[in-house]
């Protein structure tokens, strides 16, 4: 094991960010991975995931360590960061040109950047073989030109998550199943003196979720996936979107204070669902884990609808947004890295994925390990799914991405115009 | 050591001048003065190249990429001259970062600084417990930032926070503010925690001033009759000016790069109502990979706060940094 190569470039890249800010950087730096040894040498694999929040917080450590007892030459360095700050050191692992070997990965125009900085193992002719027993929706964020890049362990989609039991205190007896419904039970909820929904406004992705949709739902899936290539946003249906998510922001659907409000935290959007407080959120399928890690939780009270229709628009309700969560390698990672990718897609791992309430299933055959009755109404409505897209500040690239969040919290929080926000992103886009 | 060559040196040049005649001592001279330099250069060098490699190149790399449109990957390529700049000057968020970064300064200068001496001048005086006072009051600084903010989200939590329950118990209930969520009290909000975290920093330094004042300076003041309002603001106020004048110094280049509490407390929210220049910084470089445009950032926040601190240090620091910075003229 020789000093690791230096090369001018990374070089140059990383101090041009300590420029920016040495303090930051040296707090990112450190890691001391094994390249890839003999086979009775010990490989120290370096593992950067999101776990910190439960189930993966208790259950995964416990599997690292069950790998580290069945593969005695392989250490692995377990680092369990918080999702935004995960985002954030990333981008500053990326530009030092120096990824972890292991690290977590949403897919699309992030990892299509670390890609293309050459940074990234292409895992086509490592996975191949085992590749057919993974669900092919679950791969369709990390490959790029027909090539793998990761390997699933989640995949799941975006939809509403409600209190049944508010939704009855204030006479509704079924879940929207379109836009001009969903706006009627805002009322409603509203006026039974009930906050319709929880919304994490300091974090702003939570909010570009009701924009997308809505755009998915007002324009068509084609409409959008035909802008994120041709980089113009000011389509008629983004613009009704805007206006669509304006009308719902204008009732005041959203807790007290939610624009400061942060999503996991003990009084932020997920507590407020966990402790019974609001009605609904718009969120992912790590939901429910969420809402009882930072509040008490639901229980049977809690129910999963899809995102509305809207009257007139192009898209169906059996299109999707969503994400999963795969692991992506390091260029240099050693080859125990991509055993240990095998062994976490292995239908075992996954049925105890699974089994813990936090993940879909992504190996075939895992699903029937699914208990919870709204979980498995998210893997139904993700098997039957016509079409799927990715959230949008991971499908675009990262300055898109932001401009989407930022654009649409200053919508939601009466900032800006419709027009305004559809005009910024296509300024953004234009100038990548 | 360095310092006591250089006077050598310099009278040595003296005497050589005067005693011009002589070419044999003027040769000795030259070749002693050449030694002391190569002294000085011996000790400077370790502490140069660390400087050069770690503030100066850095600095230097920065403005060169802030005349690129620049991912962070690679070498930058796409030169775009001045547009920046430009852009950075057009932008609202960033004219607003400006605008954020006055208010705070003058919020601190007007409010924070003032409270900070009065304490200390407080506990200056003999008082039962004042060692535990200070250590109290000091106690904020030694916190982290991230400890500081995240304690004080939950404070002025809009539903469960202490701040609401305060209000609610003097009466003023019905007032119920959101605090960090609301746009028009973020930023006062911010400075309320600024200044609990900082104002105790502050105290110290002027403690210290404080006790450098010769008691026998205000017993003449009070022979001569002067009462304590006249003593502190004619005797004690001029005399601790030199600790005013820093204090107030590494208050503003604080709040120019006031980055770490507002991060943790709203990110810059609500839409940008309480970011500052560092946020904005972060933005760009660390979550949209505009490189070039987070250098330009850091460029122009790099010239205010050094054209701040020249300007400061040679017009208000004048007497107190004397034979430091503005050395050259006492020498001569």
């Amino acid at each position: 094991m020789g000093p690791e190569p230096f090369s001018r470039r990374t070089f140059l890249s990383a101090a041009g960010l300590a420029g920016l800010s040495v303090p930051l950087l040296a707090a990112c730096g450190g890691d001391d991975s094994g390249d890839s040894g003999g086979s009775a040498e010990t490989v120290t694999i370096e593992w950067w995931n999101i776990a910190t929040t439960e189930p993966g917080k208790t259950l995964w450590p416990k599997l690292a360590k069950e790998y580290e007892a069945a593969n005695p030459n392989v250490k692995i360095k377990f680092v369990a960061t918080e999702n935004d700050a995960y985002k954030a050191k990333m981008t500053a692992q990326t530009a030092s040109g120096k990824l972890p070997d292991i690290f977590h990965t949403w897919g699309g125009g992030v990892l299509k950047q670390q890609i293309d900085a050459g940074l990234v193992k292409d895992l086509t002719k490592d996975v191949a073989p085992w590749l057919g027993t993974l669900l092919p929706i679950s791969l369709e964020a990390y490959k790029f030109d027909g090539k793998t890049y990761a390997v699933p362990f989640d995949i799941g989609m975006v939809g509403f998550w409600y209190n049944k039991a508010l939704f009855t205190k204030a006479k509704i007896d079924k879940p929207p199943a379109t836009w001009a419904e969903l706006i009627e039970d805002v009322k409603k909820l509203k006026a039974a003196g009930i906050t319709p929904m929880a919304l994490a406004g300091k974090e702003k992705w939570p909010g570009h979720y009701y924009w997308a949709y809505l755009a998915m739902r007002i324009g068509g899936l084609p409409a959008l996936q035909q802008a994120a290539t041709s980089n113009d946003f000011t389509g008629p249906g983004f613009v009704e979107a805007g206006r669509r998510l304006k009308e719902l922001a204008d009732l005041d659907p959203f807790q007290r204070g939610f624009l400061n409000a942060s999503y996991p935290s003990s009084d932020g959007q997920a507590a407020q669902m966990g402790n019974g407080k609001t009605a609904m959120e718009l969120m992912g399928q790590w939901a429910p884990s969420v809402q009882s890690d930072a509040g008490k939780g639901l229980g049977d009270d809690l129910g999963f609808f899809p995102f509305p229709t809207v009257d007139g628009g192009q898209g169906a309700a059996t299109e999707v947004f969503g994400g999963g969560s795969g692991h992506a390698l390091s260029k240099d990672a050693p080859k125990a890295a991509v055993d240990f990718l095998k062994w976490f897609a292995s239908i075992d791992v996954d049925r105890r994925l699974v089994e813990s309430k936090g993940y879909q299933p992504v190996v075939k055959g895992a699903e029937s390990a699914l208990t919870d009755p709204n979980l498995k109404i998210v893997n139904q409505t993700l098997g039957s799914a016509t079409g799927f897209q990715l959230f949008l500040d991971q499908a675009f690239p990262p300055a898109v991405g932001q401009e989407v969040n930022d654009s649409v919290a200053a919508l939601i929080a009466g900032k800006s115009t419709p027009e305004q926000v559809t005009q910024k992103i296509t300024q953004t886009a234009k100038s990548q | 050591m360095a310092l006591s060559t250089l006077k050598d040196g310099q009278s040595e040049d003296a005497v050589a001048e005067s005693s011009a005649g002589s070419a044999a001592s003027g040769r000795a001279t030259r070749r002693r003065r050449r030694w002391n330099r190569l002294t000085i250069i011996l000790f400077l060098l370790p502490a140069l190249v660390l400087f050069t490699l770690l503030v100066l190149v850095p600095i230097l790399i920065a403005l060169y990429a802030s005349f690129f449109r620049w991912g962070g990957f690679g070498l930058p390529s796409d030169f775009v001259g001045l547009d920046n700049f430009t852009r950075l000057f057009q932008d609202e968020v960033f004219l607003g970062d400006l605008w954020r970064g006055l208010v705070l300064i003058l919020l601190s200068i007007g409010i924070q600084l003032p409270f900070a001496l009065s304490i200390a001048v407080l506990l200056n005086q003999r008082l039962r417990g004042r060692a535990f006072y200070r250590l109290l009051f000091f106690a904020p600084y030694v916190l982290s930032e991230v400890i500081t903010g995240v304690l004080f989200t939950m404070i002025f939590s809009p539903d469960e926070g202490l701040a609401n329950h305060l209000l609610e118990m003097v009466g003023l209930g019905h007032l119920n503010p959101t605090w960090f969520a609301d746009e028009s009290l973020v930023l006062f909000t911010l400075f309320l925690v600024m200044t609990w975290k900082y104002f105790g920093f502050h105290m110290i330094l002027y403690l210290a001033g404080l006790q450098s004042i010769p008691k026998e300076v205000l017993e003449a003041a009070s022979i001569d009759g002067a009462g304590s309002w006249q003593r502190f603001r004619h005797v004690t106020l001029p005399l601790l000016g030199p600790t005013i004048r820093i204090s107030i110094f590494l208050s503003v280049i604080g709040a120019i790069q006031l980055f770490d509490l507002v991060w943790v407390i709203t990110q810059g929210g609500p839409v940008h109502a309480s970011e500052t220049m560092s946020i904005t910084l972060f933005q760009f470089g660390f979550k949209r990979y505009q490189v070039g445009y987070a250098s330009a950032i850091s460029v122009v926040m790099f010239v205010i706060s050094f054209v701040f601190a020249i300007f400061y240090q040679r017009y208000v620091m004048r007497r107190d940094t004397e034979g430091a910075v503005t050395a050259m003229r006492g020498l001569r």
